[in-house]
């Protein structure tokens, strides 16, 4: 099985033929400047080392420093991959300052240190020993010396099965680490990179790497050799499902659209991805863009559409940009456009979770207010200006060009009998190791959280280790306990248990956490997300969510229990929209998991005098409701 | 024309097909609950109240929404459903700030008959008693938003009957509220044609004609069948 970040894996059945196509590099640096590592310097981190490169002259000639998409861990981020003699390894940038950005605080001479360093060390093991502050080549320390800024066990995180490790102040007086990351590690290893194949190998701004690891070559094949039955028949038979949250058969999706009465048809890829604790989708957006333009056009080929959307949300101002670049290029390149018989579209959100909800985004679209209509008719019937429309996740569109490249088959022999190939996770909450991991479907929980995310991390107070309960699915979803953690991920089993796939957000939960903390957290989310369109989840919510609040102040009487039970039936059966319908699962699933949490919450005493004047916390936002404002 | 039958609450009615299921039911001699619906206008199936149990469907659906199919089999009034609507007239009355005492539309009031229908004399859930603002810039009618109950019917009867499109609904969940041109004040809304329909369509109290003082506010005798004095109403179910 491949690591997430090998570099030199030979091209699949290549699509195109391998002249003109650049010989990579024999020394690279791929600094991740996704969301995760920028938020802590990758962008003053990639200046510094092309100054420093610029600085360095001949001797640093040979590097190729490029800005590349998700690493994986996003935790121990900036992370820089290094490619050559005994390559690829992958380093991780630390500072001994936790409120200072590692990749801010680089300053010149260990930014020369580390590309003299890349440019000529041995091998991963000879860079593992750079010292950042005594900078390249290194000088042998005098006997004696202490090592300098040792860490505290926490900040850094043991490193991921061990590997070198060093610190540095520099000049500015915040000590710098630099550590080998070992991609032998089951964060890596049991990794099966799919949708994220090239994600964290090419420059997502440039079309041209894209075209050299493959990209686009499916398009081709379909417009020039496949018919769209062929196409849609091999995504039927490839068994791909829905990737964002509900599983629909992607194959029998694009049918339903394909058969639709002719006339004009729309392809819309849904990257709203606005549950808490998701950022899969953001991956393939940020890191490459070219992969989704293709999945669409695939989707628009199969289905006959000439005209698609891609529905971002506001709140990923980079996967924005990368895509309009991405969208810019493929048309310069006559890949999209006229000629092609294809449009492609970018539409940004305003900053609702709920134009997620496919009715709404289409509405939203539309340019009007984006909120979800009953179904049927669905948009597969009557969608964009009542045409039939064909909306699919991102991870689903970024799976296509794969599965045409390399058959259904072959992609049906990854994963479970219902749920076939890979999904992407984001594991974040309180896990050791927080990033994204793209694993066969059917893996369990166990070894995503616990082998893979290295569990619980030791805190103040906490000897850290025990997973309470994995949260699934975001404010849809619900949790899973941790005596249930070998569940297979898949679509059914998830269900089964109360929880939802949905979109690929794996929050862990310590033992710290409080199951209707945890609950009222996700109902207040609700409550501010709620479009507002039907009374349930409008006026619904609200209460459960006051209801939560009474539980968590200790003025809850028992018989509110059965209350709070009502009404999340209420509004589970009779919210008019999805998200609705599924904003009482986390309640529902923590009270099915943790109901003695609850039962030992509730208060059994007689209110005392100074609680009853005051029986009701002050809801967030009451005194300042601004409706009805004319 | 082709014809589509099917039972409700063990009657069989055959309708005309693309009829919803509220319009069958009202053949079936039914009066299903609804807030939202008007005859005439789109159905947006916002306020939940005329969900009916359909055989073989595990979700309820919205009447006002829903096609009537051939040998569907509905279920318009089991315990389940009446103790779903009576929890959705309580979210309705807590939500807000309805106070029939003085209330213009008092005794021709569809909230107020809703609560006598579904049996709810009080609400289990505690009222929010939001901030909410009048408007009374209009020369001839006022806005009391206290009583809005986000049915949407003045915003579609003024976008699809008068075509003026003065009204909106702006804000998300409990914050929703109605705005009236560019979040203006009613009375400097060009667009406003003064028609009143907005008015006549309003389920509450929420709109009204200035000059109509406590319970003075009637129903246009065309909407009989939307709005029903709570006298003429049937004796409440047993609880």
């Amino acid at each position: 099985m491949a690591t997430a970040l090998e570099l030199a894996r030979p091209l699949e059945p290549a699509d195109e033929p391998a002249q003109g196509r650049p010989a990579p590099p024999a020394r690279q640096l791929r600094c991740c400047t996704a969301s995760g590592c920028r938020a802590v310097g990758a962008e003053p981190l990639v200046q510094a080392l092309r100054r420093a490169q610029e600085l360095a002259g001949p001797a640093a000639h040979g590097l190729v420093i490029k800005s590349v998409g998700c690493l994986r861990l996003c935790s121990r981020g900036p992370l820089l991959a290094w490619d050559g003699p005994g390559g690829p390894a992958l380093f991780a940038l630390g500072s001994t300052d936790p409120g200072t950005p590692p990749g801010a605080a680089i300053g010149p001479g260990p930014a020369q240190a580390l590309v003299l360093a890349a440019a000529t060390a041995p091998g991963p093991d000879g860079l593992a020993a750079l010292d950042l502050a005594a900078g390249w080549p290194p000088q042998p320390l005098p006997q004696g010396t202490p090592s300098p800024g040792a860490l505290p066990g926490p900040l850094a995180g043991p490193p991921p099965g061990g590997g070198g490790s060093s610190q540095a102040p520099s000049p500015g007086g915040i000590g710098l680490t630099w550590e080998l990351l070992d991609l032998n590690h089951p964060f890596f290893a049991l990794q099966q990179p799919l949708v994220l194949e090239h994600c964290g190998l090419i420059d997502p701004d440039s079309i041209d790497e894209a075209l050299a690891r493959g990209t686009y070559g499916s398009w081709r094949r379909c417009r020039s050799q496949l018919s769209p039955e062929a196409v849609r028949a091999t995504v039927r038979r490839s068994g791909l499902r829905g990737r964002g949250g509900a599983g629909y058969p992607t194959g029998l999706k694009w049918d339903t659209v394909a058969l639709q009465p002719p006339g004009p048809r729309y392809v819309v890829c849904n990257a709203d991805e606005g549950d808490p604790g998701a950022f899969m989708d953001r991956s393939v957006l940020e890191g490459d863009p070219h992969r989704l333009l293709e999945g669409l056009a695939i989707a628009a080929f199969a289905i006959g559409a000439e005209q698609g959307y891609l529905y971002v949300r506001a709140e990923y101002p980079l996967a924005i940009e990368r895509l309009r670049r991405a969208l810019e290029q493929a048309h310069q390149r006559g890949l999209l456009g006229s000629g092609t018989g294809l449009e492609l579209e970018l539409r940004v959100g305003a900053g609702a979770y709920v134009c997620g909800e496919e009715t709404a985004l289409l509405q939203s679209i539309q340019g009007q207010r984006g909120q979800p209509r009953p179904r049927p008719p669905y948009p597969a019937q009557s969608g964009l200006w009542g045409a039939p429309t064909l909306i699919n996740n991102v991870e689903t569109l970024a799976a296509v060009p794969v599965i045409l490249r390399r058959g259904a088959e072959w992609f049906a022999a990854i994963g479970t009998d219902t749920s076939k190939g890979t999904k992407v996770f984001s594991l974040c909450g309180s896990v050791l190791r927080t990033g994204r991991v793209e694993v066969p479907m059917g893996t369990s929980l166990r070894t995503v959280v616990e082998t893979m995310g290295g569990g619980v991390p030791a805190g103040p107070g906490a000897p850290g280790g025990a997973v309470k309960a994995v949260q699934t699915g975001g404010p849809s979803g619900g949790c899973i306990p941790a005596h249930l953690l070998d569940t297979p991920v898949d679509y059914e089993s998830l269900q089964a248990l109360g929880s939802a796939m949905g979109s690929g957000g794996m929050v862990v939960v310590g033992e710290a956490m409080a199951m209707p903390e945890l609950a009222r957290h996700f109902m207040h989310f609700s409550v501010e997300e709620s479009c507002g369109k039907c009374l349930p989840c409008r006026a619904g919510t609200v209460q459960l969510e006051q209801l939560l609040d009474r539980l968590l102040a200790g003025l809850a009487e028992p018989s509110e229990l059965e209350q709070l039970e009502q009404l999340c039936r209420m509004v589970k059966a009779t919210s008019l929209c999805g998200l609705g319908q599924a904003a009482p699962n986390p309640v529902l699933s923590a009270l099915r998991h943790f109901r003695p949490e609850f039962l030992a919450a509730y208060r059994s005493a007689p209110p005392q005098p100074a609680l009853a004047r005051a029986p009701w916390p002050a809801g967030p936002g009451a005194a300042s409701d601004p409706g009805g404002r004319p | 024309m082709a014809v589509v039958t099917l039972r409700i609450d063990g009657q069989a009615v055959a309708v005309p097909a693309g009829s919803s299921l509220l319009a069958a039911s009202r053949v079936a001699g039914l009066a299903l609950p609804v807030l939202c619906h008007l005859d005439g206008l789109t159905p947006v199936g916002a306020c939940r109240l005329c969900l009916v149990a359909i055989e073989g469907q595990g979700k309820l659906q919205p009447a006002c929404t829903s096609e009537a199919l051939e040998g569907q089999v509905v279920a318009t009034n089991t315990a389940e459903l009446q103790e779903l609507r009576r929890l959705a007239v309580e979210l309705f009355f807590a939500e807000g700030n309805h106070v029939c005492a003085y209330c213009v539309a008092s005794g021709a009031c569809e909230l107020q008959a809703m609560a006598v229908t579904v049996g709810m004399d009080h609400s289990r859930f505690p009222y929010q008693y939001p901030l909410r603002a009048v408007d009374a810039s209009h020369p001839l009618f006022s806005l009391d938003a206290n009583r809005c109950i986000l049915c949407s019917r003045c915003v579609r009867v003024c976008a699809e009957l008068e075509g003026a499109h003065v009204w909106a609904i702006a804000g998300r969940g409990r914050h929703c509220h109605l705005v009236a041109g560019l979040d203006q004040p009613w009375g400097e809304v060009d667009a406003c044609s003064s028609c009143g329909q907005c008015v006549e369509a309003c389920p509450t109290g929420a709109l009204f004609h200035k000059d109509d003082s406590t319970s003075e506010k009637h129903p246009h005798p065309a909407r009989a069948l939307q709005r029903r004095r709570v006298q003429d109403l049937p004796p409440r179910p047993d609880r």
